[in-house]
């Protein structure tokens, strides 16, 4: 990559667009000097050939030139854990195709943790890049009772210190005429960490950094330095899994050179392993002194006072569940209104377009194939839309660190972390949000798991299918006076597909550490203070991720929704004839359902259901309408009534025996917890995974579960003497 | 590390005990991290309290809190500071 040692320059053109990078630690309100920015100009998509998140916006600087800003992952450290933050360096790097060299950089830190996020600061000012420091928080500090001398730490960091607060966006426009200065200013030498080594361990350093600057094309002597610094002190034989972890350095060491560094280092009592750290950290102290007052911890802060309820070893879990209880509440009650509106609204487009476009195969097409199917998606975006507002609010005020805190010890026996927790207790409401929050989840085998487990959660779409099978076949019977046999088998359905998560988990892990010993991934996360979580802030993500849904996952969405009503629409049934037949049953849909008769009968099922299993997979509620339309019932008020009674009253034409019985309604419960009925969920692991491998392994896996498990069932079910 | 004798691993402080870091483990897998986010040799800190089910661990130190697994923290050799 590199053409020569000759360091990159950034020329600060007159062209119309500036390009500036944004980063800082995570929980600095980094998203929020973004959004002050930007307003919502901005545009989400993913990084070319990974699964991280791109969000870039525009905004005026103040002599009118526009400034294109790209929000980069929050990282605390320029030494990558994790693809985003590998993302975030080669962005700062200039070695990042889709982020044009970048012309200046903001940094944002937290004011009241001004030590730690100085780490960052210290990394970046290496890379000989225009920088303003944006000091968020300010409003916290000033009511903690402390001060910042902001001009000394701007003097001593030799950079343009602003003093905001985002959030209210207070000192927007001083942050853009600062960066207004910087663009045009030639750059200031600076006193940077590295020099704190001094000569005498600078030169025993040199033979590595010039062996560095050979392979890799650093901005400046500095940087390369502090790459030969950065490996004295970390690097270790590469054990195989580190090769693949997309954080590794891609520029290999010279292990010789290496070691001599160190052995001349501990010959002058040099503990290398801490060079990096002490350094940067000898840095900070001075620049600090006298800057901040020192803070006495004696008093308990507003949010340890909170925690010693939130994370109370009694009272935390139970207000976790207390919550999670709340927001389930509320996602099942407030979108009732919107989905039916939603369902009316899709009605009368259909009505609308029906009647512009004359009677014939397009009609249908449109009507019955595009606005009927992508409707019976759409009619969940307000629950999917509520868990994402609500997730919002969760991450935002902090809350979301300590459930992943509180939950991550149950976690840990089945690979996971505490941060899984949450993607999957939204996925029991809709697998798509839970999948989206797994963002949060740095570790990418641990996020990947989590992608494909999180289906198994029993979601809403389900319960129209349990539903009816419950209401249709299973007995009336009460224990106690207050226990229904009904409830039970309900209960049963969320527990089964919770267990089915786990052992998955499990076995992926045992896979996972069969092919790569390795040691588990660590659980070291910051426990931000709690904030008032910002309904803007919210409605931002909101927007985002609807705009990602319909945007992204509904092409796939609107495609496999032609193909399947193409299938349930040819052939074209006779229409003459004293007794028309039913255009569904012979339908492909129909003749699958009848292919597969024989491989679904061992679980129970006639070809009617198999016909249901071809339709459900654009969601799994289509099964309960496909059941309707098999069996002719009219669909309107009485729907699920009379559908009940057929299908109690459906007996084989042979041996006279009823075609559905409460085992074969349990199998068809079974097979439903773990089937991969939902284009949905296809559709947003492909754009999460940026692959069609997942999904389709997805697909394979679940399927094979949920015959296995209803064949299981079925069959022992008879064997124990159920019909 | 002259007085060995003194040095506890983190995992063992009680909670909202005070120490002092004094070094790390050989087998400090996040050694590197932690020292980035300011926890290195001669860093005070206090042990908050233990999740409901006694893993992981809340500290505090450089004014911020950190979630830390009990098999990390085993890494972390601290000296306990005596309360005045």
């Amino acid at each position: 990559m590199a053409k020569n040692g000759v360091a990159r320059t950034n020329p600060v053109t007159a062209s119309a667009t500036i390009s500036i990078g944004l980063i800082g630690n995570p929980n600095t309100g980094k998203t929020s000097l973004f959004n002050a920015l930007t307003g919502l100009r901005h545009k989400v998509a993913n990084y070319p050939g990974v699964t991280v998140e791109k969000k870039t916006g525009t905004f005026a600087l103040g002599d009118g030139r526009k400034a294109e800003i790209t929000d980069l992952p929050g990282l605390y450290s320029l030494n990558p854990k994790s693809s985003d933050e590998k993302i975030a360096v080669d962005a700062l790097h200039g070695r990042l195709p889709s982020v044009e060299p970048l012309q200046a950089v903001v940094v944002v830190v937290d004011a009241g943790n001004l030590a730690r996020n100085l780490f960052l600061v210290s990394q970046v000012l290496e890379l000989n890049l225009p920088v303003v420091l944006a000091l968020n928080m300010m409003d916290e500090i000033e009511k903690r009772g402390l001060t910042i001398d902001v001009g000394v730490l701007s003097e001593r960091l030799g950079l343009p210190v602003v003093p905001i607060v985002a959030r209210r966006r207070v000192g927007i426009d001083s942050l853009k005429d600062r960066l207004n200065e910087v663009l045009g200013q030639s750059r200031i030498p600076r006193y940077t960490a590295v020099e704190q080594a001094g000569k005498d361990l600078l030169d025993i350093m040199l033979p590595l950094r010039e062996h560095l600057a050979r392979q890799e094309n650093f901005p400046s002597e500095t940087a390369a330095m502090a790459a030969a610094i950065h490996q004295i002190s970390t690097r270790v034989q590469p054990a195989p899994w580190e090769r693949e972890e997309a954080g590794h350095p891609h520029f290999g060491p010279n292990e010789e050179i290496l070691e001599k560094c160190r052995a001349l280092l501990e010959g002058r009592e040099v503990d290398w392993q801490g060079l990096e750290t002490t350094l940067r950290y000898n840095w900070i102290d001075q620049i600090l002194t006298g800057v901040i007052g020192e803070e006495e911890d004696a008093k308990l802060s507003p949010t340890e006072m909170a925690d010693k309820l939130l994370t109370h070893r009694l009272a935390g879990p139970l207000i976790f569940l207390f919550v999670f209880g709340l927001i389930f509440q509320s996602i099942f009650s407030w979108a009732e209104m919107p989905m039916d509106f939603i369902e009316g609204g899709v009605a009368w487009t259909g009505e609308q377009a029906g009647s512009l476009i004359p009677p014939g195969m397009l009609h249908d097409l449109v009507v019955d194939g595009i606005i009927a199917g992508v409707g019976s998606v759409l009619v969940f975006l307000p629950q999917i839309l509520l868990l994402f507002f609500f997730l919002a609010l969760l991450e935002d005020s902090g809350y979301l660190a300590r459930s992943a805190f509180m939950m991550d010890r149950l976690m840990r026996g089945i690979g996971l972390s505490g941060r899984a927790v949450i993607p999957l207790l939204s996925s029991f409401a809709c697998a798509i949000p839970g999948i989206m929050a797994t963002r949060t989840i740095p570790n990418w085998r641990e996020r990947l798991v989590t992608i494909m487990i999180a289906p198994l959660m029993s979601c809403s779409a389900r319960l129209p299918v349990y539903a009816l099978m419950i209401a249709a076949f299973i007995p009336q019977v009460t224990f106690l006076g207050i226990f229904s046999l009904s409830g039970f088998v309900l209960l049963g359905m969320y527990l089964l597909g919770t267990l089915g998560a786990v052992t998955v988990a499990f076995i992926a892990q045992k896979l996972r550490n069969r092919r790569h010993p390795r040691p588990l991934s660590t659980f070291i996360m910051e426990l931000p203070p709690y904030r008032r979580p910002s309904l803007r802030w919210a409605g931002v993500q909101v927007l985002d991720r609807a705009r990602i849904f319909i945007t992204q996952a509904g092409q796939i969405i609107l495609a496999m929704s032609i193909v399947l009503w193409a299938l349930a629409y040819f052939p074209r049934a006779e229409q003459n004839g004293e007794k028309a037949v039913p255009q569904l049953g012979q339908s492909y849909a129909g003749q699958i359902g009848k292919a597969i008769e024989p491989v679904i009968e061992p679980l129970g099922f006639d070809w009617k259901m198999g016909v249901a299993l071809v339709t459900s997979f654009a969601a799994r509620e289509v099964a309960v309408s496909t059941m309707a339309t098999m069996y002719n019932v009219e669909e309107g008020e009485g729907e699920t009534v009379s559908l009940r009674q057929a299908m109690r009253n459906d007996r084989d034409p042979i041996t006279g025996k009823p075609i559905y019985t409460p085992l074969v309604a349990v199998a068809v419960m079974v097979f439903f917890v773990f089937a991969c009925q939902c284009m949905s969920t296809v559709a947003i692991v492909k754009r999460e995974t940026n692959s069609w491998l997942w999904p389709v392994l997805m697909i394979i896996y679940m399927t094979s579960l949920a015959y296995l498990l209803a064949f299981i069932t079925y069959q022992g079910g008879r064997l124990l003497g159920f019909e | 590390m002259k007085n060995l004798k003194n040095l506890i691993s983190l995992d063992l402080l009680k909670k909202g005990e005070k120490a002092v870091v004094r070094g790390f483990g050989k087998s400090a897998a996040g050694r590197i991290q932690l020292m980035e986010l300011g926890l290195m040799s001669g860093t005070p800190l206090r042990l908050v309290k233990s999740a409901p089910l006694g893993d992981p661990l809340e500290i505090a130190f450089r004014g911020f809190h950190l979630s830390i697994r009990k098999d990390d923290a085993r890494a972390v050799l601290v000296e306990k500071v005596a309360e005045r």
